[in-house]
């Protein structure tokens, strides 16, 4: 799979560092949720700062949130992307909405990190760790929109292109021939990517793993009995 | 009927000496860790007054509780579909501000201090961020100040009194307070258990009792918002809720909760209520008016054969029925009627209920001489000092009656022990007030001596918590004591 040539940076960074990237981020989420269940929450400081808080979360929530279930869905339906895109009209209304949410996501982040930087309460909760993922962030959305502006059409080559590329990893034959070709901003974005990934299950974005989910069918109350044979709601 | 028990407790306001020694008890031993500094699981208000954190009671403002919507029951600060929209930034979410930023002073600055010829101070200094701090707000911050322009007069309970009333409780020299202590009430309705979205928060079973599973929190803190007496909070350092947990180890080992044990005025009572879980949702939907009642008639006779049997049927252990049958809120909260619950129209059904406070006119000022208000022993409970309208907005859901029936009781016990023992009153005249007090001579008997004879016992009537037996079920006891200790196995440390 991997032989030295002109291509041997892109093999490690195409090839080695998804693997490894996934790899350490299923090891090191799944420990974490084992020995130290206590560390998974959002950690909000909402409630050392209320007024420019909700500038930056939920703008950036709404945005990251819609981008990356973007980049899911082209991953997961690369065909259905391409006939939705067959029609210009519905090309340009995807392509205008992904680049809103990306938008929103940089005036959210913007937002965020100038709270984290001017108040002193909030700056006081704020780790290292914070500023690698806010740092990462900044890199991977002003990457995300450069490649949207100047390499246009994203949405259809990312399910022509990119789609394939990461299929190959999933079915272990990995194929970065799709990938190799492409400008150098397209390939930042990609590299960070697996980074992020790789960094994620050390810091505070273990809260999307454990994002409530069984709110949407329980009862409202919740009583729990020590004894098993009185376990009944 | 679904008899379920529950640890319930009665506080008598009248015996209250406002000393805080409750509070303090409670954060030596629960909230004096990082994070936790401006959390008082109890924490001892005056009235009228603003309380804590600031005018809490204004749901406008908090948006805590339940409210009836075409017939059904909602939370006001969230439901299924408002989580996706809220849990980014929850619009109902107290801060920091509404409470107080807790502070501690720079005590080495006394003995670094420069000779001058000033007296060195220590400078307060923020808890949160170790910078100096003007202090501006403080967990009683308006301790003893009924009567403030800036304080009482904006107590939410102030709504709907007329003018003359507000005049009587501003009037100087005329101010009258009281104290109000408050913990979490263990709601049979609890609003922060159903809008959790993690499901994290829960009722014990057994007892009652509302925790917050810390490895299930994710501090999306909904439960801040949602809870109307403003009991969970928001640990900030470690990214977790908490709230008061009753003392559970305590209780478990057959200890009063901290601030039972320690309280000076010997104003709070322990023990267990039976009750109907099937009808909490009728009751929680009842008109204002009618919530009182029906909150009572979810308590059941554990004397009753039928209650008996189905509490036994359910699980319930002879043990803990025989406490119920011994516990002092049955008899303050049911038989006898005293105790009312706070702020029932918020419809969390609280566990916690109160005896309201009488605050009698013995003397008036005119206009250069005291003279006293009439020749009797006391005066009309109509004309307290504390207007009645003020305690059934805090006790009554507004309406009056139930808060005047258990002042007039008050006003009969005490009247026929005076009758009794002084015997400056004819005892005619306090059987009488006896008897239109609702009030037989035995029954007044019993009131005075639970109210002012009471022993630990008497007031701490704790049931047997059983958990061996729930052990035993899981693991054998021998095994489970050696595999765990005291508290987590996991430092409760806030992660990267
Ligand atoms: C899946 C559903 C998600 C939920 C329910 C959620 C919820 C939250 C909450 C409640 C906070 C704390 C906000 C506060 O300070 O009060 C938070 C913070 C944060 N979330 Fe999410 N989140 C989700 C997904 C994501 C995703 C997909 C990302 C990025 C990939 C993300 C990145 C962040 C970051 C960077 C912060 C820290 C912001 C700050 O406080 O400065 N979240 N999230
Ligand atoms: S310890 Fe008792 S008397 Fe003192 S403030 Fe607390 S409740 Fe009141």
């Amino acid at each position: 799979m991997i032989s030295t040539g002109p291509f041997f940076l892109d093999q490690i960074f195409f090839i080695v560092f998804p693997y490894v990237a996934v790899i350490i981020f299923l090891l090191v989420s799944i420990r974490r949720y084992r020995t130290e269940a206590f560390t998974f929450s959002s950690l909000s400081s909402q409630f050392l700062e209320n007024k420019q808080h909700f500038w930056g979360l939920v703008p950036f929530h709404f945005g990251i949130i819609t981008i990356l279930l973007g980049h899911v869905i082209a991953f997961l339906f690369p065909r259905e992307v391409l006939a939705w895109n067959s029609v210009p009209l519905r090309l340009y209304i995807l392509e205008a909405s992904a680049f809103i949410a990306a938008l929103l996501t940089l005036i959210g982040l913007g937002a965020l990190i100038f709270r984290r930087v001017t108040d002193p309460k909030v700056k006081k909760v704020t780790s290292w760790a914070d500023w690698v993922v806010f740092a990462s962030f900044v890199v991977q959305i002003l990457s995300g929109i450069y490649v949207a502006i100047f390499h246009s059409w994203g949405s259809s080559w990312f399910a022509s292109l990119a789609a394939p590329y990461l299929w190959s990893l999933v079915t272990l034959s990995p194929d970065i021939t799709y990938v190799t070709a492409m400008p150098w901003m397209v390939k930042l974005h990609i590299v960070s990517a697996w980074l992020m990934i790789a960094f994620a299950p050390f810091t505070r974005l273990v809260h999307i793993l454990v994002a409530p989910n069984p709110y949407f069918w329980r009862k409202p109350q919740v009583v729990r009995w020590y004894s098993l044979l009185r376990n009944r709601v | 009927m679904n008899v379920r028990s529950q640890i319930s407790m009665v506080f008598h306001l009248d015996k209250c000496i406002g000393c805080h020694t409750c509070s303090i008890a409670c954060k030596n031993i629960w909230t004096d860790r990082k994070g936790t500094e401006y959390m008082w699981w109890n924490n001892v208000e005056t009235k009228p007054g603003t309380g804590f954190p600031t005018k809490w009671e204004d749901q406008e403002k908090y948006r805590g509780g339940w409210e009836l919507k075409e017939g059904n029951l909602r939370l006001k600060s969230t439901s299924k579909a408002k989580t996706v929209t809220n849990i980014f930034h929850n619009p109902s979410m107290p801060s920091m501000d509404d409470y107080y930023e807790p502070w501690t002073y720079k005590y080495d600055e006394l003995f670094n201090a420069p000779e001058g010829p000033d007296q060195p101070t220590a400078r307060p200094i923020s808890m949160v961020t170790g910078e100096y701090i003007n202090v501006e707000a403080g967990p009683n911050w308006d301790d003893d100040l009924g009567g403030s322009p800036v304080y009482a007069e904006s107590d939410p309970n102030l709504k709907g009194l007329t003018e003359d009333q507000r005049q009587q409780l501003f009037a100087i020299e005329r101010l009258v307070f009281f104290y109000f202590p408050r913990i979490c009430n263990h709601c049979l309705n609890p609003s922060c258990v159903a809008a959790c979205p993690s499901g994290a928060l829960y009722k014990r079973g057994e007892d009652g009792i509302v925790l917050i599973d810390q490895k299930r929190c994710r501090g999306w803190r909904a439960c801040v918002a949602a809870c109307p007496y403003k009991k969970t909070f928001y640990n900030w350092s470690t990214g977790k809720s908490e709230k008061c947990v009753l003392c559970y180890p305590r209780l478990e080992t057959g200890q009063a909760p901290a601030c039972f044990h320690s309280c000076v005025g010997r104003i709070r009572y322990l023990g267990v209520l039976l009750y109907d879980a099937d009808r909490i949702e009728e009751v929680a939907k009842l008109r204002d008016e009618q919530l009182i009642d029906g909150h009572r008639s979810l308590v059941l006779n554990p004397h009753d054969p039928a209650v008996i049997a189905a509490a036994r049927a359910n699980g319930i252990h002879d043990s803990v029925i025989e406490s119920a049958q011994a516990s002092p809120v049955y008899k303050f909260v049911k038989e006898w009627k005293l105790a009312l619950p706070p702020h029932i129209e918020f419809r969390t059904m609280p566990m916690l209920y109160y005896v309201p406070p009488m605050s009698p006119v013995m003397a008036n000022r005119g206009d250069d001489t005291v003279s006293s208000v009439s020749g009797e022993f006391f005066h009309d409970i109509e004309d307290s000092r504390v207007p009645l309208q003020f305690m059934a907005n805090l006790f009554g859901a507004g309406h009056q009656g139930k808060v005047v029936y258990a002042l007039k009781k008050q006003k009969a016990v005490r009247t026929y022990r005076r009758a009794k023992t002084v015997g400056d009153i004819p005892m005619e005249t306090a059987e009488k007030m006896l008897r239109e007090a609702d009030c037989s001579i035995e029954q007044a008997e019993a009131v005075y001596n639970l109210t002012s004879l009471c022993t630990f016992e008497d007031r701490f009537v704790i049931p047997p918590m059983h958990r061996e037996e729930a052990i035993e079920m899981m693991r054998d006891p021998a095994e489970h004591k050696t595999a765990v200790g005291f508290g987590f196995m996991e430092p409760p440390k806030r992660g990267l």
